[in-house]
């Protein structure tokens, strides 16, 4: 089963996660900020995924790890 | 099965730089290609001054904090000290065509057998977001307010193109990080890059052409654009040497 | 009594280096210090070691950073211009804490100057020659023996200490020729656990770096590093006395200056002037407690330099101005006669007493 953890203060809510989604299941979280004071990238539809890893490919800070 | 997760050969530590800032990117393929070659116990690291000036608390390897744009000076003593070492340096465009213009072209030129990593956003992010020796014609920045006027400024260095016309290197390419599929090739010629060196042959360089979000003045997806579609064009990818594939 | 050969001193010097395990060497051609560079060049490849002609002091000198991060015994050497270049070099190594042997074979200046001996560098040397709080140990031979001992011990100090130990000669020392004996004795070996040779994935990196964005690290730092200079000030001044015992007046000079002076004090003496010298061997650090006591006996200093008067200031400082010091000096290439020291020292001995 595809699955995608996000290490969520480790996100600095630069949303090239969700540019590189090619399910566009990706977004930028609602009203939630982390320790950073970002608002972290989450995933929309788990069930959605591929496994692709694009996203953990573009994201700068290691906050995505993928699962197949 | 874990199909991506963050390498060995980076440490825990959260980065400082920007978000969308793509060092994060080029340091995580860095320590990919670590993980992959199995060097990391024997790996030696040169931090540069630029926005990556403290990366030794990023790489699990050791580390040597060198003087602006003197890192390919620092690393040729490492490496001539304890040849079994493999020895990176990573470097901005300030580090490594202005102020280390002379350390980056005798290096190269001595074909020294060490790997440069060399960061090209086309302008100084640290500082503030000053013209670089990579900034393009008419690019607007901190010290060309009007936009770089090649009359007053000067033309930007194509690095890649100016170290391949000499013989010491071994291997040369530009890549980008603007996609993934850029970002795999990046990731690609970095391994090269290791290799080249692991195996003896000699002086390796990658040019990574990077967005600098902040200073650019745009979100981070739009840097990546706007990387796309200004300096790929001026700053072609491609490989400029490669003694392996011209035998 | 060990066999002597003769030498010239810069190849003496780089002779010493070899004996004492350095195996790496980085320089750049400039008069008159080039001989240093070609023999290492020769001397190395011989020995298994690495001579490489860098692009400039600048790049040598952060090839000497390399090397020496990475735990090895290294040494560069240039002459005044060149050691300009590399303030900047030195102020790293001092911030890193890095072991470095680094020659200064002095030439007229300031600016391209000449090529004709000085010792105008002084202040350079001594005040550290680079940004930040720092100190680098100084040695200045006046022998092409020293040349080879100091050399020899320099290396041993950078070790011990974790610093930069400067060789300061000049064109005269550089390029004189005189016997000497080669047989320094052993190589102390010093553990170096804080440097760069790769983790084997057996421990955590180590990593050697100057910079320390907080203010009260980068303080403690500086205070640290200023404990050892304070041991160093206690344990490694060394200087040589000359017919000092009952001396009314003191001639204080270094180097190839010195020996100038020895002429003078003959001569002197010969006229019934009770005259002495103190030579120092470390200007860093300076032989402050024994000049201070010189000034309790003698009724005046006389420095003699190379230069406009340098080293006459650190006198000044260590005898708290107690006595008059004048100065003998000529500079821009140009070397006193032995004759030019006696009248100075005439002068000395006319002043009796306080000023």
């Amino acid at each position: 089963m595809a699955k995608v953890t996000f290490d969520v203060d480790r996100c600095k809510g630069c949303g090239l996660c969700i540019d590189a989604c090619p399910k566009k299941i990706l977004r930028l979280s609602e009203g939630k900020i982390n320790a950073r004071g970002f608002y972290p990238a989450e995933i929309i539809d788990q069930s959605k995924c591929i496994a692709c890893a694009f996203c953990a490919t573009m994201c700068p800070d290691c906050v995505i790890k993928v699962e197949k | 099965m874990t199909v991506f997760e963050k390498p060995k050969s980076l440490t825990d530590a959260v980065m400082h730089y920007c978000p969308g800032c793509t060092h994060g990117i080029v340091h995580r393929l860095v320590a990919e290609a670590i993980d992959e070659l199995g060097i990391e116990g024997r790996t030696i690291g040169i931090a540069p001054v630029g926005c990556s000036v403290m990366n030794y608390d990023y790489f699990t390897v050791d580390m040597v904090q060198a003087a602006h744009g003197r890192a390919p000076a620092v690393a040729t003593g490492v490496k001539r000290a304890n040849p079994g070492n493999i020895v990176f340096t990573y470097q901005g465009d300030g580090d490594l065509a202005a102020i280390g213009t002379a350390e980056t072209v005798h290096a190269a030129a001595r074909g020294e057998n060490i790997t440069i990593i060399f960061i090209n956003n086309a302008i100084y992010g640290m500082t503030g977001g000053q013209m670089a020796p990579t900034t393009l014609p008419e690019q607007v920045t901190q010290t060309s307010p009007y936009g770089r006027k090649v009359e007053q400024a000067g033309y930007p260095i194509r690095i890649s193109e100016m170290l391949a016309t000499l013989d010491g290197p071994a291997y040369i390419e530009r890549v980008s990080v603007d996609s993934v599929k850029n970002v795999r090739n990046a990731k690609k010629a970095i391994l090269k890059a290791f290799r080249t060196q692991i195996e003896g042959k000699g002086f390796s360089l990658v040019e990574v052409l990077s967005a600098c979000p902040t200073n650019w003045g745009l979100t981070p997806g739009k840097a990546l654009e706007w990387l796309r579609d200004n300096m790929i064009p001026y700053y072609p990818l491609g490989v400029f040497k490669d003694k392996e594939a011209a035998k | 009594m060990s066999e002597k050969v003769l030498m010239k001193g810069n190849e003496a010097l780089a002779e010493a280096a070899i004996m004492a395990g350095c195996r790496h060497y980085f320089g750049y051609p400039i008069t008159p210090q080039t001989e240093i560079a070609a023999y290492m060049s020769k001397r190395l490849p011989q020995v298994g070691g690495t001579f490489l002609q860098a692009e400039s002091e600048i790049s040598a000198i952060n090839m000497v950073i390399g090397v020496s991060a990475a735990g090895k015994r290294v040494m560069t050497s240039s002459s005044s211009p060149g050691v300009s270049l590399k303030s900047e070099g030195l102020s790293y190594l001092a911030g890193c804490d890095l072991p470095a042997l680094v020659v200064n074979v002095q030439r007229g200046g300031p600016g391209l100057g000449g090529i004709q001996p000085s010792q105008s560098d002084y202040f350079q040397a001594t005040r550290s020659g680079g940004h930040g709080d720092f100190r680098k140990i100084v040695l200045a031979p006046a022998s092409v023996q020293e040349m080879v001992s100091l050399t020899f011990k320099g290396f041993d100090l950078a070790d011990k200490y974790r610093m930069t130990v400067m060789i300061l000669t000049d064109g005269i020392l550089g390029q004189m020729m005189e016997p000497v004996s080669l047989d320094m004795g052993e190589v102390r070996q010093y553990d170096k656990p804080w440097a760069v040779t790769g983790t084997q994935c057996k421990r955590p990196h180590n990593v050697v770096n100057s910079l320390f964005l907080q203010p009260d690290k980068l303080e403690q730092m500086n205070f640290e590093r200023f404990a050892r200079y304070a041991a160093i000030e206690e344990d490694e001044v060394m200087s040589e006395e000359y017919l000092t015992e009952d001396a009314e007046v003191c001639v204080v000079a270094y180097g190839a200056a010195a020996r100038i002076s020895k002429n003078a004090i003959v001569a002197a003496r010969a006229e019934g002037i009770k005259v002495g010298m103190i030579r120092p061997v470390t200007l860093w650090p300076f032989p402050k407690r024994l000049l201070r006591s010189m000034a309790e006996k003698v009724k005046a200093f006389v420095t003699v330099e190379l230069s406009m008067g340098q080293m006459i200031e650190d006198v000044e400082l260590a005898t708290r101005c107690m006595r008059p010091v004048l100065l003998c000096n000529r500079t821009g290439g140009m070397v006193m006669t032995p004759d030019e020291i006696f009248r100075k020292i005439i002068q000395a001995n006319e002043i009796g007493g306080a000023e």
